[in-house]
């Protein structure tokens, strides 16, 4: 594997492969992509169930996050419907989470004595998992590369102890780092020997093209509505039924769901804030059952914790 | 004499609250001191901020506080056993320590001073505990209870030394010491501080300019000269000065260029996107037109002179420029009346319909008001202007950046080919004082809308809340007024908006006031309250303001300001302030009169009534015609002619005579008298 070099910067794959080293090496656990279509990393349940009660947990992994309003039919250089983030989740937090953070920066390649590292406020919230937390947005040069946050609440429960979450934002970051301005320029392999290198662009524009139109254009708005349904329905019967890990996925799925209506365009502004509201239901709801399963383990391990 | 250093060390603090921070730990720490018994001068305190740190210097501290003497009164020596016995036990002595004065017990408790460095021990945790941030989190392993400790950011070290000694604390693990640190990047290890002294120069010498208002100086002349050198000049903007200083510890301010391309976006969406989204400032060509430059702060002494710094900021903006100029393009490609359906999915508060629905009745109102009150008579472009007026919400740079609502508005409708004062209307919408005909129309009939709108659902503003802005609302109505000299019946207006809005079934059905007329009133009384904290500013007193109000049937604001101004000034006379006592004693008489018993004699008893009766058949109607005419001055004159007579009235005769038919006559004659300064101002609600 390649190491960084201002001349030969990482490819996008080795930006990947230095994470998971870098962060390997500090203890966590490198986890896959969470198998469903999620609007971001922090929809893996490795961060919004296991960012709940007391236990310890390091983890970092690539998510693919699914944006259907964002897609661009491949035609804009900065917006796609369908990226990476790469994903840290440390709890607790480590005093030194910060300087942890840095070193990935530098191990990927950036200098912090010739590009400008700055922590500039930016409080994170999402109400579809009635999730929020402090933290900062990390800019390089005034470019943002990172969402960096400490979780003090998930599904409307506090976060104790709370989690330190790193959100890179990947494209971005790999962009910066090769100096290139049109995402699919990104060099995401290189060559080696006789197989030559591979572009963003090779593995994704036609992916582009074809989920924009059909996000915006042909994706069946009645199957969507009954999908949307189908999927709040079992998220209810697998919490009665104190599967929470189950119905967390359901609550995935609405929530995938609702994005794409929107991108359809069928959602009018009154319904909107009631979608999310019912989509924030099913995540509180499976957040609930997940602390109600888990819970007696809980103070059994860790005396003295409370919900 | 001591000084003493405290340094609260966290991740980074917003810049937004370093101000409000400084000004929290300068008052707990005074606050805390003094409770122990050291008043601290404002003046031997100084405080900083940094991203990373807060710190405070107090200097020429005692080394202790001073020992004091309580004394507590008892009971009488009299007094039966169980009061003594009572008063031992709360003061924790025995009966031959008090002493025995006059027949009361006394006990004299002595607190010995306390060192300072002690106070300071507990002081600090308290004072760290108890810091009241906007937004405050937990953190690491801590968190795990509810009951730790809670800061801005995780707070990672605490300096506090008295002197040259350490002041011994902790607060939820975190033990002061002498150790901080530098710069991010450029000195990341630990320094070691030996006091207040040496305290901001070490940190100079690691990168960190400690002081906030020095790195505020550095961003302010830095960023000028780096424009100056360029040969362009700086627009200058003292909150992004403050916000850079907030986000860096060793600020260097860095020249950047745009492709000039860009510049056909308007200058204020080029402004905003570098302001906002960037904190960047932007700078002015020679012909005073933005030029393709900015300036941004960096946080670092870059080894290459900040060439990838600036290369990488310009980089950023022009994508975020590419996105601007995406919009204005997808904007105009589209008339702006094209945008007018987009608005139906607007919402207004809850049961005021739509945008769209707002628009029509703008246009409406707005035409009808250049049709009534405006001499150019232009009602159709008042109408077009209106329905025009929230068209630009709908467009997609106003998506993006709400606060260039209006402008875009005005630039959309210029390249549309709409008459200027459509372009003026809608430019000057959100302003307070709108200036022209047509902004003035399209300005008056939005906010009377609001009004009408919220007041006929009973929504006011209460105490200081008034979450839909309807003060700013009716504040800016007037100012509009008044900036334009428009005479118009506000009263007549705020009818013709009601019934504007009551054509809706829809909103007629959730208003609770369905009369156009009450609601009218309601609403005038509400100007009046507005008008007089406006006028405040202006020096115009709010009595004078009642005293003309009160009058009833004055909703020309304008007429309304021009009387009680003449007021103001004929109250500032010899003549003004003689008529008021006249017209209080008058008042007075009449008050204490009652009924008005007997027949009045037909002819004056004495000259001095005489005078006065043939001062006010002059002045009387004098002043009435004056105050018809709108000659207000001239009112004021006639009212001045009474005041000899009515002095002079009170000096010669006896009001309560003897005789019924004299009182009554001169009971009628004060009567007359204070109708007659009634019909200029109430005089009743003059103060003084």
């Amino acid at each position: 594997m390649a190491e960084a070099d201002a001349k030969h910067p990482l490819s996008f794959q080795d930006m990947i492969l230095t994470l998971h080293r870098y962060w390997s090496a500090r203890g966590c656990a490198i986890l896959q992509p969470y198998d469903m279509r999620v609007g971001a990393g922090t929809f893996h349940p490795a961060t919004t169930l296991r960012s709940l009660g007391p236990e310890p947990w390091n983890v970092a992994y690539v998510q693919p996050s699914r944006r259907p309003t964002d897609g661009r039919y491949g035609e804009n250089p900065n917006r796609l419907q369908h990226y990476y983030q790469y994903q840290v989740i440390l709890k607790p937090s480590p005093a030194d989470l910060q300087e942890q953070y840095l070193g990935s920066l530098a191990a990927i390649g950036i200098d912090p004595l010739l590009h400008d590292i700055r922590f500039v406020e930016d409080d994170w919230e999402s109400p579809t998992l009635g999730a929020w937390g402090l933290g900062w947005e990390v800019w390089c040069d005034g470019m943002e590369v990172t969402q960096f946050t400490y979780f003090q609440q998930m599904g409307g429960f506090d976060c104790k102890p709370v989690a330190g979450e790193l959100t890179y934002g990947l494209e971005r970051l790999a962009m910066y780092i090769q100096n290139v301005d049109n995402v699919y320029d990104l060099r995401f392999s290189d060559a080696v020997g006789d197989v030559a290198a591979v572009s963003y662009g090779d593995v994704f524009l036609e992916n582009e093209r074809q989920f924009s139109k059909w996000n915006f254009e042909v994706a069946d708005t009645d199957a969507l509505f009954a999908g949307f349904k189908a999927a709040e329905a079992e998220c209810n019967r697998a919490i009665e039924a104190g599967v929470p890990l189950a119905a967390y996925d359901q609550a995935i799925e609405a929530s995938h769901l609702f994005n794409l209506l929107q991108a359809r365009g069928v959602i009018s502004v009154q319904e909107r804030a009631n979608y999310m509201a019912r989509v924030r239901d099913l995540a509180k709801g499976s957040c609930k059952a997940w602390i109600d399963s888990q819970s007696e383990r809980w103070t059994v391990q860790y005396p003295g914790w409370t919900l | 004499m001591t000084d003493f250093l405290l340094e609260l060390r966290s991740e980074e603090i917003p810049a937004r609250m370093q101000a409000n921070a400084r000004f929290e730990l300068r008052e707990r720490f005074s606050d805390t001191l003094h409770e122990a018994g050291l008043v601290v001068s404002d003046s031997d305190i100084t405080v900083w901020s940094t991203p990373r740190r807060l710190t405070l210097i107090a200097r020429n501290l005692p080394d202790a506080t001073a020992a004091v003497s309580e004394e507590l009164k008892g009971p009488r020596s009299s007094a039966p056993p169980q009061a003594l016995e009572g008063f031992l036990r709360k003061t924790g002595l025995t009966q031959d320590q008090l002493e025995d004065r006059d027949g009361v017990y006394f006990a004299v408790i002595d607190k010995p001073g306390r060192a300072t460095a002690a106070v300071l021990a507990e002081a600090i945790p308290a004072i760290v505990r108890g810091f009241a941030w906007p937004k405050s989190m937990r953190w690491g392993k801590e968190s795990a209870s509810s009951e730790s400790l809670r800061w801005v950011r995780p707070l990672s070290g605490i300096v506090a030394i008295f002197g040259e000694e350490l002041v011994p604390c902790e607060v939820s693990g975190i033990s002061a010491g002498f150790a901080t640190r530098g710069h991010r990047f450029h000195c990341p290890g630990e320094i070691t501080i030996g006091s207040a002294a040496d305290y901001a120069e070490k940190l100079r010498a690691c990168h960190v300019i400690v002081d906030h208002e020095e790195r505020q100086a550095i961003i302010r002349d830095g960023a000028a000269k780096a424009a100056a050198d360029a040969g362009l000049s700086l627009v200058e903007d003292e909150g992004l000065v403050i916000e850079n200083a907030g986000l860096t510890e060793w600020p260097v301010p860095l020249l950047g260029r745009f492709d000039t391309a860009f510049l056909e976006v308007p200058p204020e969406v080029i402004q905003l996107t570098a302001r906002v989204n960037q904190k960047y400032f932007v700078v002015n060509g020679a012909d005073g037109k933005l030029a393709n430059g900015f300036v941004c702060t960096a946080n670092i002494d870059a080894k290459d002179g900040g060439k990838e710094v600036v290369a990488g900021n310009q980089k950023v903006l022009a994508a975020r420029l590419s996105d601007a100029r995406f919009f204005w393009e997808q904007d105009l490609a589209h008339p702006l009346e094209t945008y007018l359906p987009k608005l139906e999915a607007m919402l207004l508060y809850e049961g005021m319909g739509s945008l769209r629905e707002k628009a029509e009745r703008i246009s409406i109102l707005a035409g009808w008001i250049a049709e009534q009150y405006f001499p150019e008579r232009d009602p159709d472009t008042a109408r077009r202007a209106g329905l025009l007026a929230k068209a630009d919400l709908a467009t997609g740079m106003v998506g993006e950046f709400p606060e260039l609502q209006g402008v875009m508005g005005g630039y959309y409708a210029e390249r549309g080919g709409e008459k200027p004062g459509t372009v003026s209307a809608l430019q000057q919408q959100y302003v307070a004082a709108v200036e022209g005909c047509i902004p003035a129309c399209v300005a008056l009939a939005d906010r009377i809308d609001t009004l009408a709108l919220f007041f006929a659902r009973n929504i006011k503003p209460t105490g200081s809340r008034d979450p839909f802005a309807l003060r700013r609302a009716a504040l800016q109505t007037i100012q509009t007024i008044l900036v334009n000299d428009t005479r118009l019946n506000l009263k007549r207006v705020v009818e013709k908006s009601h019934e504007i809005a009551k054509r809706n079934a829809a909103i007629a059905g959730n208003m609770q006031v369905s009369d156009s007329a009450a609601l009218a009133s309601d609403l005038l009384d509400f100007f009046a309250d507005r008008l007089k904290v406006q006028q405040r500013e202006a020096g115009v007193r709010h009595d004078l303001i009642d005293a003309v109000f009160v009058l009833g049937g004055e909703d020309d604001l304008v007429r309304l300001l021009a009387r009680v101004k003449a007021l103001q000034a004929f109250m500032a006379t010899e003549d003004g302030t003689n008529l008021l006592a006249g017209y209080k004693r008058a008042a007075n008489i009449l008050k204490q009169a009652g009924e008005v018993s007997g027949t009045a004699a037909a002819t004056p008893p004495t000259e001095a009534d005489a005078t006065l009766l043939a001062a006010l058949d002059t002045a009387e109607p004098a002043a009435a015609t004056a105050v018809a005419d709108e000659r207000f001055t001239d009112a004021m004159a006639a009212l001045a002619s009474l005041r000899a007579p009515i002095d002079a009235f009170f000096e010669g005769v006896m009001v309560n005579d003897p005789d019924e038919a004299v009182r009554a006559y001169r009971l009628g004659l004060l009567a007359r008298f204070t109708g007659a300064v009634h019909g200029v101002a109430d005089f009743s609600k003059i103060e003084g």
